[in-house]
């Protein structure tokens, strides 16, 4: 079981939570919005499975490289 | 006589009324399309206040008049507006990633090209364009794609055709995310484009961020002394953001000084705009001059992007090469969704706002190397 996290690409605020904790995900599956330099950029899961942690909530502010989320990736 | 005093509809010329029209057009294109609003509403209403016939605004003593008198042939506004730049750009994408520096410079390239052609078609070459030497200098400038800088140069040459040239800088600046995508599909492999860049990036410490817009002032004003003014506002303005201890400053900055010039700004730039000098056909020339230094400088940003990918062993995505001018933060999204488009875990925002706020510092002190070697040639 690899774990995938999901880390925050650029430094910004978290606008929208699409997931939840223990909840499947496919592979391009959004995971949140974030907004950085007024942009809002969607994350998406780089691989199927389950949520297995959440390290973010709407309106919360990210550095860049922060785990947002990590994945265990099942088939 | 005494009618047309009074009256001004008998005054009206059609080439006023055909500016009245293009000052509508720009007010619409701010408030229906949105495109820079910020600054096209109040230059339309520039537009239209300066070509109502009897008015009087851009006469001895009128509101333009003396708006242009105290902020354009001064320098005041272009400057002030950059101590405000200055305080809302985070350099940090830059001083965590220096390569960039090199994309910035690289984009610059545009303003050379352009100046080129424009000197070529006019009095250099073919005579085609009333362009004499510096008035090339300054439609070349367009290409830096920084508004302030280009009314700097174009002023301090004393360039006839400044309104045209800072309206197209200001325009395409706004246009960026039509002009550069095609720039950019075409240069680059959908390999290259699908390339992601690590997130994490080395922090820089408060004493860096410190410490660079001061170290920034010395080195450029040692090199290209006629940069100062400008490399000069927009460090202090990143001092008063940086330092810390300054927030107010920084903030009224940003906002109400910021603001408030670029009203005073917006209507002098198009209290310029008056019949007699903006219709020509020089005018439209430097509206296609203007797409060609965008253009050449986007060009220029992606090769030597791509020579980055392929020195780097394919780790730097070219894409962020587009970024080198300095539209901030235009580019830097317009990177950001084309990388997105060829790989959907593709974020390349903050490594091209690197490249934009390096094309930033690049295209001032192009516009400084400008000014200086200018009287050599003239």
């Amino acid at each position: 079981m690899a774990e995938h996290i999901v880390e925050a690409p650029a430094p910004g605020k978290i606008l929208r939570v699409h997931v939840e904790e223990g909840k499947r995900v496919a592979a391009g599956d959004r995971i949140c919005v974030l907004e950085a330099l007024k942009m809002e950029l969607p994350i998406v899961a780089p691989v199927g499975g389950t949520v297995k942690a959440l390290h973010m909530s709407p309106g919360q502010t990210v550095e860049a490289g922060d785990p947002l989320a990590v994945i265990e990736a099942s088939p | 006589m005494f009618e047309g005093e009074l009256l001004g509809v008998f005054a009206l010329t059609w080439q006023a009324a055909v500016m009245l029209g293009l000052g509508g057009l720009l007010i619409y294109l701010g408030i229906a399309k949105q495109v820079e609003p910020v600054l096209l509403v109040p230059i339309g209403m520039g537009v239209i206040l300066a070509n109502v016939p009897l008015g009087g605004l851009t006469e001895a003593g009128g509101l333009l008049a003396v708006l242009r008198k105290a902020g354009i042939d001064t320098q005041l506004f272009p400057l002030l507006i950059f101590i405000g730049v200055g305080a809302m750009i985070d350099f940090g994408s830059l001083l965590e990633r220096p390569y960039t520096v090199f994309l910035g410079a690289a984009a610059q390239f545009g303003i050379f090209g352009t100046f080129f052609l424009a000197y070529f078609l006019g009095d250099g070459g073919l005579r085609l364009f009333d362009f004499s030497f510096n008035d090339a200098i300054s439609i070349g400038i367009i290409g830096s794609a920084d508004g302030p800088t280009s009314i700097y140069v174009a002023t301090m040459l004393g360039s006839k055709y400044t309104p045209a040239i800072v309206v197209a800088a200001y325009s395409y600046m706004a246009l960026v995310p039509i002009i550069q995508p095609p720039i950019m599909r075409a240069l680059t492999t959908e390999a290259e484009r699908r390339l992601a860049m690590p997130t994490r990036a080395q922090k820089v410490s408060r004493r860096t961020r410190v410490l660079f817009p001061i170290v920034t002032i010395l080195v450029v004003g040692l090199i290209a002394p006629k940069a100062t003014p400008l490399i000069g506002t927009l460090m202090f303005g990143n001092l008063l953001r940086e330092s810390r201890v300054l927030e107010r400053l920084s903030q009224a900055a940003q906002n109400e000084m910021a603001n408030i010039v670029t009203i005073l700004l917006g209507l002098t730039v198009g209290g310029m705009m008056v019949a007699r000098d903006f219709l020509r056909l020089e005018t439209i020339m430097i509206y296609v001059m203007g797409v060609v230094a965008f253009a050449l400088g986007t060009a220029a940003g992606l090769i030597l992007g791509k020579g980055m990918y392929l020195a780097s062993g394919k780790r730097i995505n070219p894409l962020i090469g587009a970024a080198g001018i300095s539209a901030f933060p235009m580019c830097a999204r317009v990177v950001q969704r084309v990388g997105l488009e060829a790989n959907p875990q593709n974020h390349l925002l903050m490594h091209a706002a690197g490249a934009n706020t390096a094309g930033q510092i690049a295209s001032v002190v192009a516009g400084g190397a400008a000014l200086v070697l200018a009287p050599f040639f003239a």
